[in-house]
């Protein structure tokens, strides 16, 4: 993975800067497209959203405590109690029923 | 000087927000079999929980650059967005110079502070990017030293930790809107349908995202077009 590392890190890190950089030193007018907008608009959602499911069901080695997780987390999520809170609930969900169901 | 350390306090619970995150990947990275600094040097160049993880899922597969090239374009594109947006509330003297400094530091967190100031001055921003990065530095730096060290029952709850962050940016939006829901909604069935259909399932994970996102997000500004009010 070594010397590969390397490249793909060039890459990663190159492309990330990169599309947060240019348009913030080249931009001057504002787009006004309907459609690129709305595109712009949905896309941040979207990749989280596919990049979390069905995926963050089978991080953990554990599908039961995953699930609950996630649910527990967006129980919360959805009383918005911010990006920390919701991280650390699903965590020890995760942590409590693994537990459990090892002692069970 | 009193614009930095404006800015520094605000960023602060943003540095205190990712930590948790950040653990969570250094964990992963770790458990994926990278090295504890190769996890740190991504965090400190990088600085993005989406394109990091996904990006640590192509690396573990030999010679998938462009695969990586095209997820990174795809979940980084929403940078772009900000960065725009952005650009239109920055004062004067935000120079050519000091965005392509500062435009690094762009995170969605990092965005959606500074975006609610009327003006953003470079020292403002220079002050508000600390902590997220110092914070994305540590926790990555931990979970990456501390992966090897924590019982497995607990490693295995903290990678669920980067997960419970997404569902927090999205579930406020989602509730609010049921074309958001929609949206996300089309996403989530694509995902699974790449995930579980046997042919579909053996397309690399990077590629997957970069489909059902755009895809998605066209289905939403074919049906659902935004208005061209401020995001």
């Amino acid at each position: 993975m070594n010397k590969e590392f390397w490249i793909y890190l060039l890459i990663l890190a190159g492309s990330t800067y990169l599309i947060r950089a240019i348009p913030f030193a080249a931009m001057k007018k504002k787009i006004t497209n309907k459609f690129v907008c709305s595109f712009l608009y949905y896309i941040p959602y979207t990749v989280l959203a596919a990049m979390t499911f069905p995926a963050a069901l089978y991080c953990t080695g554990n599908l039961v405590a995953a699930a609950l997780g996630l649910a527990v987390g967006m129980l919360f999520a959805l009383k918005e109690k911010g990006l920390t809170v919701v991280a650390l609930v699903s965590s020890a969900t995760v942590f409590a029923v693994d537990l459990l169901m090892g002692v069970i | 000087m009193k614009l930095f350390i404006r800015g520094l306090k605000s960023g602060i619970p943003i540095g205190i927000g990712y930590i948790p995150v950040s653990f969570s990947f250094g964990i992963l990275a770790v458990s994926y079999g990278f090295h504890w600094w190769q996890a740190v040097l991504i965090s400190m160049t990088t600085l993005t929980s989406a394109g990091q993880l996904a990006g640590i899922g192509i690396m573990v597969n030999p010679g998938q650059y462009i695969q990586m090239l095209v997820s990174q374009l795809t979940i980084n594109v929403r940078y772009s967005f900000m960065s725009v947006s952005l650009s239109q509330k920055v004062s004067e003297n935000f120079c050519g110079f000091k965005r392509w400094l500062l435009g690094f530091f762009m995170t969605d967190e990092v965005f959606a502070v500074a975006s609610v100031q009327n003006r953003v001055e470079p020292k403002f921003f220079a002050g508000l990017a600390v902590a997220p990065y110092v914070g994305w530095f540590l926790g990555t730096l931990l979970g990456g030293l501390l992966g090897n060290i924590l019982p497995e029952a607990l490693m295995n709850a903290l990678c669920i930790a980067i997960y419970g962050m997404f569902i927090a940016i999205i579930a406020p939006v989602v509730k609010r809107s049921a074309k958001d829901l929609a949206v996300v909604g089309v996403a989530v069935a694509l995902s699974c349908i790449f995930y579980y259909v046997p042919v579909l399932s053996q397309i690399s994970s990077g590629i997957t995202i970069s489909i059902c996102a755009i895809l998605s997000a066209v289905f939403g500004a074919v049906l659902f077009p935004k208005e061209a009010e401020n995001e």
